[in-house]
């Protein structure tokens, strides 16, 4: 399981990436490998405004949906369109070029609810033995 | 033309009916026009005119014939071979039914005639109605919702304005965690919140759990009986009584009603409303996906909320088209229903009659158990209680060499069978849902049962022959992923042959 | 009973392979109590002769040879032999909904025709594998576009089909939606100017039907431009598919949803269905579509194959976010329409369209010449409204005796056309058919 140091995560399987006041957004190696073949992703417009846990939005594969939580509050000032024409890119590079959103935090206290990678690690580790 | 593949099909190298097409040719000639050739421009409006559609194809009557005969050489169907479809009942369609939906009276009659012009059309209509009425014990029946999905939001339409009629429409259908995905779908359309309710350790509702969901805010239980694991819900009286006795109205859901024939009636264990599939249990063909029928039978509680027109009888015994009926929730098809699906079903239930229908369902259910009896040694059966016209295993035991419910589903092609119903209910891990129906003899049953029991030796022995499955169909697996990620869902014409036209 | 497989002998056999001794003894899960005690109340068992024989009598009471000038969005057309001859198939006719589609290549690979020939009709870029009817459809392509918008208030032309007006009522009655109205101009037609000043900010879609209920074409180009202007979605509604033979098609105006009934082409009236809906889109609101989709792709060799697509839109898997509770297509129906234009073709639907022209021309040109009205004069296809000096149903019984039917009297659907009828004349009509009709109201006006 790849899990970048640099990154928060949470238990709904997003990562989030903070630089400055925001954050890019996306969802885990663990996340895409459970979904299988990704063949669309469904994004939200930019300058919405989402609370924290609220659905961000939809990945599809070909017999399921998830719907992405946003990890922690914030506004989005960005979303990856690439992933329109090459949904793939979810199960390639589910950390660099499949990014979702970039937003701008509300309160930067919400990333204290997030995992660090290790935490993050040692939950998917548990959920799986449970499950 | 390069021929690439030899092998059982009439043709696997016949390409789209466009890709046949060349210039001047026709497949149908018209009658020479009788009357003056008018100036279009004139009539329609110069800017009203298109030219010849581009790609429109130009093939004769014979390439027609031809085209589509190779297609159909292509596709299984029920007259090839049994389809142990769970839940979707797929039996034998009579031939006869097909011959009276072709009279021409009857198929050539207009929605919008004088009614004393079609007394005809609108007989079966009341006949139909009043069978289904008595098969399913209910009081009152509309045949116009044109599928099972339309039943179903009829239903829940007529069960809001009734309870809106009491002072209060409610806000929320409790559903089972084993019912079919429409139930959800069609009670969210009819405005409701839909709350999950899961089953007990024999599949089934719950009581205690029904118990506590039931309140002053659920408008009705939506159930399916016998369940999608063939299951008949024994304790159904005290289910409908606890959903009556606060105000709420039961719904079900009539797919597996094929079990019930003559043996019991859904109007005698508390049933509201129910929805009844034609194209299931009264075996009018499912024509490679519809058209169906699904009309709904009631009870006089909500009798006055029906859609309109109702057909009704007057007192020189003429029949009529009822519109004058205020509460009704409004009209849900335009016209009348599938009038011709119908008619298919009257006549199945004229030719069998009352002993031949409760055959039907008894045999139903012994070709079920038959197949359980025969296959519970080799594949997993999560919830073993009696079944009646389906069973559903578990392919747990199947799948532990890396494979899927699917990679056995696909090897039964090349037994010659259609797969079951797969990874539904979904309340089953890699469920097979197997219903062979009445129609399919011992010695079909017996090729089924072997064809299981060798594809559950090959999942241990060759796994890898089950997951390149199926090896005898004109195409091998197809890329779902493919046609999901970059959709092509129409044919174009290349560069070229547009420059041509 | 000939259609069970099992004889007595089989099922006592059957029976003892499973320790058991009568079909009785499998009934035990269902409770005594609400068992039934007494065999259902059904007519007797019919054999074969027998039951041809009672739908004869059935069908005996249906009027025969009757000369109807009936349409209204059931419209009479001829029908090809080779539709019937094909579509009796067991292979079509027998099968099942296509989800195995290494054993439905047939069923997927016509779906695709279709699909494509509706895209051709149209003009749009997408259409999915049908809906149950034109009423249907019309439901459906309104709550599509109350996704897409996310607006609440539709403005429905009052000459959209008068039944699929009530159904997508009922359909939608629970969906946060308004629907307004919008009443025809004098020429039968909606005014450009009326409409402008209603479509304020908070409408969704425009939904306009042509040819229209009354027969005439609307000018979808204006309207169009109308709705782009207010960012509104234009909804056509098509009850006369074939008018697409010779008429400007929506998509090629500007129309975002196209949505209708097809059972002009190769469909019996059937007392009302099995008809046959379509929807067609654009390309950029395909995951708002509801209905199935057959989509094009290869198989492990590389071979070109269909399959169901763009499943999770749909109920089996998003349950109560579905985009409708529809599950199925109606693919027989729709096979009809397929073996219908292939038959027909680029040259012969023109053909066709054009008949229907002329022949309604015909029509109209000698009824102008009695003292009767034809109202709404305005651009039509195979329709149009003829007005008598009195109530239809003073003279309805002149035309039943002389085995006419004229029209379908308008005073159910709006009572400023009480003595109004809708005539239809299509290309089955002969001349001398024609003619005795005019005759008719002659001695009637």
């Amino acid at each position: 399981m790849k899990l970048p140091e640099d990154c928060r995560y949470s238990k709904q399987h997003e990562w989030i990436r903070v630089e400055g006041d925001g954050g890019t957004v996306g969802i885990t190696d663990h996340a895409q490998k459970e979904l299988g073949d990704v063949v669309f992703v469904e994004l939200p417009e930019i300058g919405h405004v989402f609370a924290a846990d609220e659905v961000l939005a939809n990945v599809e594969s070909v017999k399921a949906v998830s719907e992405v939580y946003a990890p922690v509050a914030g506004e989005v000032v960005a979303v990856n369109s690439n992933l329109g024409s090459s949904p793939e890119l979810v199960n390639e590079d589910p950390y660099g070029e499949a990014w979702f959103v970039r937003i701008r935090l509300v309160d930067s206290s919400d990333l204290d609810n997030l995992l660090t990678a290790d935490q993050y690690r040692k939950y998917v580790e548990e959920e799986e033995s449970t499950g | 033309m390069k021929f690439t593949r030899t092998g059982r099909h009439l043709n696997l190298n016949e390409g789209l009916i466009f890709e046949r097409s060349s210039p001047g040719r026709t497949g149908y000639d018209l009658p020479r026009l009788d009357v003056p050739a008018v100036d279009l421009g004139a009539a329609l409006g110069a800017d009203n005119l298109r030219e010849p559609i581009p790609g429109f194809p130009e093939v004769s009557e014979v390439d027609v014939v031809r085209h589509f005969t190779r297609l159909a050489s292509w596709n299984y169907s029920i007259d090839a071979g049994m389809y142990p479809l769970g839940s979707c009942t797929m039996k034998y369609n009579p031939r006869l039914n097909e011959r009276v939906a072709g009279m021409k009276g009857l198929a050539e009659s207009h929605p919008l005639s004088p009614e004393s012009l079609v007394q005809g059309s609108l007989e079966v209509l009341r006949l139909l109605a009043d069978c289904l009425a008595e098969i399913s014990g209910m009081d009152a029946v509309s045949l116009q919702p044109p599928a099972g999905a339309s039943g179903e939001l009829t239903g829940i339409l007529m069960i809001r304005a009734c309870l809106s009629s009491r002072g209060n429409p409610r806000r929320i259908v409790l559903i089972p965690d084993s019912a079919h995905g429409t139930n959800p779908a069609s009670a969210v359309i009819a405005g409701y919140e839909v709350q999950s309710l899961k089953s007990d350790s024999r599949g089934c509702i719950d009581l205690n759990g029904l118990e506590r969901a039931m309140n002053d805010e659920v408008a009705a239980l939506m159930l399916t009986n016998p369940n999608t694991l063939g299951i008949f819900e024994q304790d159904i009286v005290s289910i409908a009584r606890i959903v009556h006795d606060r105000g709420g109205l039961v719904y079900m859901d009539g797919a597996n009603l094929n079990a019930l024939m003559g043996i019991t009636r859904p109007g005698s264990f508390g049933v509201d409303v129910l929805h009844i599939n034609l194209h299931k249990t009264f075996s009018t063909p499912h024509g490679g996906g519809g058209p169906g029928a699904g009309p709904v039978a009631v009870k006089q509680v909500l009798e006055p909320f029906l859609p309109v027109p109702t057909v009704e009888r007057r007192e020189d015994r003429s029949y009529f088209l009822n519109w004058d009926r205020p509460d009704s929730i409004g009209k849900v098809k335009a016209f009348y229903g599938n009038f011709l699906t119908l008619v298919r079903a009257l006549a199945y239930i004229l030719a069998n009659g009352a002993e031949g229908l409760r055959e039907a369902s008894q045999v139903a259910i012994l070709n079920a158990n038959y197949i359980k009896h025969h296959l519970r040694d080799v594949y997993d059966l999560p919830y073993d209680e009696p079944i009646l016209h389906e069973v559903v295993f578990s392919s747990r035991r199947q799948t532990r060499n890396n494979l899927t419910v699917m990679d056995l589903a696909k090897r039964l092609m090349d037994y010659g069978f259609h797969p079951p119903t797969v990874a539904f209910p979904l309340i089953v891990q890699g469920a097979l849902m197997i219903e062979p129906s009445e129609t399919e003899s011992r010695q079909e049953l017996d090729q089924f049962i072997h064809a299981m029991r060798c594809i559950a030796e090959e999942a241990d022995t060759d796994p890898d022959l089950l997951k390149q499955a199926p090896h005898s169909t004109r195409v091998s697996r197809l890329d779902e992923v493919q046609a999901a990620r970059r959709p092509v869902l129409r044919w174009k014409p290349d560069e070229a042959d547009e420059q041509d036209s | 009973m000939r259609y069970l497989s099992t004889s007595a002998e089989q099922q006592a056999l059957m029976l003892k392979a499973l320790g058991l001794h009568s079909l009785e003894d499998l009934l035990t899960s269902i409770p005594e109590a609400i068992r039934l005690r007494s065999p259902l109340d059904l007519p007797p068992a019919l054999s074969e002769p027998e039951l041809l024989a009672r739908f004869g009598e059935l069908e005996a009471g249906n009027a025969p040879r009757i000369l109807s000038f009936l349409g209204a969005g059931v419209n009479q057309h001829f029908i090809p032999l080779v539709i019937d001859s094909l579509c009796s198939r067991g292979e079509f006719l027998t099968s099942y909904t296509p989800y195995q589609a290494e054993i439905s290549q047939g069923t997927l690979q016509a779906v695709f025709e279709f699909q494509t020939f509706i895209c051709q009709l149209t003009g749009m870029e997408i259409s999915n594998a049908s809906m149950y009817d034109g009423s249907s459809a019309l439901a459906e392509a309104v709550l599509m576009a109350r996704r897409i918008s996310r607006r609440g208030r539709v403005l429905m032309a009052r000459t959209v089909h008068p039944e699929y007006r009530s159904v997508v009522e009922t359909v939608t009655q629970h969906q946060d939606l308004t629907i307004q109205t919008v009443d025809h101009g004098d020429d039968g037609r909606l005014d450009p100017a009326e409409l402008e000043a209603r479509l304020g900010e908070d409408v969704g879609a425009l939904v306009v039907q042509s040819p229209n209920f009354l027969g005439n074409l609307e000018s979808l180009d204006i309207l169009a431009d109308l709705c782009r202007q207010k960012g509104v979605l234009l909804v056509v509604n098509i009850a006369e598919l074939l008018s697409l033979g010779i008429v400007r098609s929506p998509g090629s105006v500007g129309a975002d949803i196209v949505c209708g009934e097809a059972q002009s082409m190769g469909i019996s009236p059937g007392y009302g269905g099995p008809h046959l809906g379509f929807l067609a889109t654009r390309e950029k609101f395909v995951r708002n579509l509801p209905g199935r989709l057959v989509g094009q792709t290869v198989d492990r060799h590389g071979q070109r194959g269909y399959v169901l697509t763009l499943a999770t839109r749909e109920q089996h898997i998003r349950r109560e976010k579905a985009t409708s509770n529809i599950c199925t297509n109606q693919n027989l129906t729709a096979l009809m329409v397929t073996l219908f234009c292939s038959l027909l073709g680029r040259k012969g639907l023109r053909e066709l369209a054009i008949q229907n022209v002329a022949k309604v021309q015909y029509g109209l040109a000698a009824l102008r010449k009695l003292p009767v009205d034809v109202l709404f004069e305005g651009p039509r296809f195979n329709e149009f409204v003829l007005q008598l000096n009195r109530p239809y149903r003073e003279v309805e019984e002149k035309f039943h005796s002389a085995g006419v039917v004229p029209g379908l009297p308008l005073a159910r659907f709006d009572p400023r056309l009480e003595n109004a009828l809708l005539v239809s004349i299509t290309e089955t009509k002969s001349r001398a058919e024609i003619d005795r009709l005019v005759e008719l109201v002659e001695a009637a006006a």
